[in-house]
């Protein structure tokens, strides 16, 4: 009961920010909150590392942005459009990283993310340097006018709850169980006869697109596409905020990317200083809290409230290194990651 | 003055010669990462950061202290290789027994630190670094010039390239180090203090970054991006070549080089994705790198 009466006060939260806080701000935030929960998405549930997510967010950016404000499109046109051409991104991306494994992976999505900055940088259409300039938000199916701050916020807060809903009925459904066996021991996945690439292709394409989804928005929403989102940069502050907040938790990435838009809003003046906020926290997070905050808070909650069971989307630990495929350090007994087939298989 | 594929001879030849350069670039940086990776499981993305640290040691040394050129070479990577040591001291080595992940996010927020700091102080702008007095001028080679600083730059790296493949593969040092890298628990039984190996490792990564950085200062100026803009192009050689051989990293940074320069001559608006590009091809034909083996 006490989840649900958490949920609804949230919401309740949400309706009511907007009275309090900069309505910008806060839309900022829940764009930010999508893209992390769909770099979640994969990195939490599927154990893949993305380091290529600002691509999606960028190009979704650019191609909403272009065909509102030069085609004309209506917002929720224009969304698909961005939703669907990174998700077509995705599907290449994931084609060509799944033929590597572990670190390489993110390498690979790496490289292939900065092609697409390049290509930003130099297409006609980008605006190059200066970017995508004064993008419309119009009017919702050609009806309801976005123009007005608050009513875009509640559009963005319902595309926010819709895309935490999907998430969640992502990573509870039958093909999210079958993403957990192969995040926690892929050769096991294989050998139960999974065909374990097709289901990371299908994994990242999903959370291309709702990375998309978020550029797309964030694009209507301030007016402007430009190369800040398609930088790496980006790819590594959505990794920052999916950490801090807490990997595969639900409402982790939402909390980080709260924090970390709320550092950048406090330190903008202060220009160089937020990338080195951001490098500290990483780094903090990274040596001493590696479960985030959602993640260290959940179980001393659940403890109070004393229900004691086990939930079934408790924050897992990333996978540590499979031991047998890497005769390296990662031999050592991992002290910190309780291997996580073994704790999960009891809820 | 003659012609080739209607490109002038000065042109092609200059231009072959700067993909040489960076591709020397190429090879030092993509061999440290390889020499790290392999000792220490950590993708070390604090290369790029600590290339631009070496630069910047260099400059001010020059500057502030009033070194000659050729201490600054020698003492600036050193001092980013004791950086690097403390950075494996107090962070690194609490995160061996972890995945691989953890170390890549580490040294990534490390260099976010380290570049926004310099960025604090020097901004993004670059600051002019002399080519000292012995190495100016050039030699007139008929079919082109050949500045005197940028044939030093290729033989310094190749020399310490091919020094550092004699050390790993033909002394007892290199032994260790090989044979740490294969099995540290039972080099370790064998009495050898693996723990110090490892720091050797990742010190000779980090230095060999900075030193790359030091050559690069005149051509490129020194300044806080130099690492950023330079990180994503490693990573890419390191997936072409694949980490597992020496030689491989030192042949597939200058291949890559010259493969660069060629297309910036060809066709210059391909020139900054080509190696992405060449990336794309190797993971379709051979995944697992040119020298790379099948895990």
């Amino acid at each position: 009961m006490s989840r649900y009466a958490a949920l609804a006060l949230l919401i309740a939260g949400a309706l009511a920010a907007p009275l309090f806080l900069y309505p910008v701000l806060l839309m900022k935030v829940l764009c930010f909150a999508i893209f992390a929960c769909a770099f979640n998405l994969l990195f939490g549930y599927g154990g893949l590392l993305s380091f290529g997510h600002s691509a999606f967010l960028g190009s979704a950016a650019y191609i909403t942005g272009h065909v509102v404000k030069i085609w004309g499109f209506t917002p929720e046109l224009g969304l698909l459009t961005g939703t669907a051409a990174a998700a077509a991104l995705g599907l290449a991306f994931a084609v060509l990283a799944t033929r590597r494994q572990g670190i390489y992976f993110a390498m690979i999505t790496f490289g292939l993310a900065q092609m697409v900055y390049f290509a930003a940088l130099q297409l006609p259409f980008t605006g190059g340097e200066d970017g995508l300039q004064t993008v419309p938000r119009r009017a919702l199916f050609g009806l309801i006018d976005l123009s007005s701050n608050v009513s875009m916020y509640y559009f963005v807060l319902i595309v926010f709850l819709f895309v935490l809903g999907a998430i969640w009925r992502i990573v509870h459904s039958p093909f999210g169980q079958v993403l957990r066996a192969i995040r926690d021991n892929e050769q096991r996945a294989i050998s139960l006869g999974y065909r374990v690439n097709q289901y990371k292709i299908l994994l990242f394409v999903l959370s291309a697109a709702f990375a998309g989804l978020a550029g797309g928005l964030k694009c209507l929403v301030v007016g402007i596409a430009t190369l800040t989102d398609v930088y790496w940069h980006a790819s590594g502050e959505i990794v920052l905020m999916t950490m801090l907040g807490g990997v595969g938790t639900m409402l982790g990435p939402v909390v980080g990317a709260a924090l970390v838009v709320g550092i950048q809003n406090y330190f903008a003046e202060l220009g160089a200083w937020v990338n080195m906020v951001q490098g500290a926290i990483f780094v903090v997070v990274v040596m001493v809290f590696r479960r985030g905050i959602v993640g260290e808070l959940a179980p001393l909650l659940q403890g109070r409230i004393g229900k004691g069971r086990q939930r079934s989307d408790r924050i897992t630990p990333l996978p540590t290194a499979a031991a047998g495929s890497d005769p390296g350090l990662a031999h050592r007994a991992d002290q910190h990651c309780p291997h996580p087939c073994s704790s999960e298989q009891a809820g | 003055m003659f012609e080739i594929f209607g490109i002038p001879s000065q042109a092609l030849f200059s231009m072959l010669l700067l993909g040489a350069i960076n591709g020397a670039f190429y090879a030092m940086m993509s061999l440290g990462l390889a020499l790290i990776f392999g000792m220490l499981n950590i993708i070390n993305f604090t290369h790029g950061a600590q290339y631009m640290m070496g630069a910047f040691a260099a400059w001010m040394l020059l500057n502030y202290v009033g070194v000659s050129y050729w201490v600054a070479l020698v003492l600036a990577p050193i001092i980013v290789a004791f950086s690097g040591l403390a950075l494996e001291r107090l962070f690194l080595r609490h995160l061996y027994h972890l995945d691989h992940l953890y170390g890549f996010l580490l040294t990534f927020g490390v260099s976010l630190l380290i570049e926004g700091a310099f960025r604090q102080k020097f901004g993004v702008s670059g600051q002019p670094f002399q080519i000292p007095e012995s190495l100016s001028g050039g030699i007139n080679l008929g079919f082109m010039f050949l500045p005197n600083y940028r044939l030093w730059v290729i033989s310094a790296s190749l020399g310490v390239c091919l020094a550092i493949w004699y050390v790993i593969e033909r002394t007892r040092l290199g032994s260790y180090l090989r044979a740490g890298t294969e099995n540290p628990v039972l080099v370790q039984a064998f009495g050898i203090n693996i723990r110090r190996m490892i720091s050797l490792t990742y010190m000779l990564g980090v230095g060999l970054a900075a030193f790359a950085g030091v050559l690069a200062a005149p051509i490129y100026q020194v300044s806080s991006i130099m690492g950023a803009n330079i990180i994503p192009i490693i990573f890419a050689v390191v997936v072409i070549g694949g980490m597992g051989s020496i030689m491989g990293s030192i042949v597939t940074g200058f291949a890559l080089g010259l493969i660069e320069a060629i297309t910036k001559l060809l066709y210059p608006e391909a020139s900054a994705v080509v190696i992405f590009v060449v990336m794309v091809a190797i993971l379709l034909i051979r995944p697992q790198g040119l020298f790379g083996m099948r895990s």
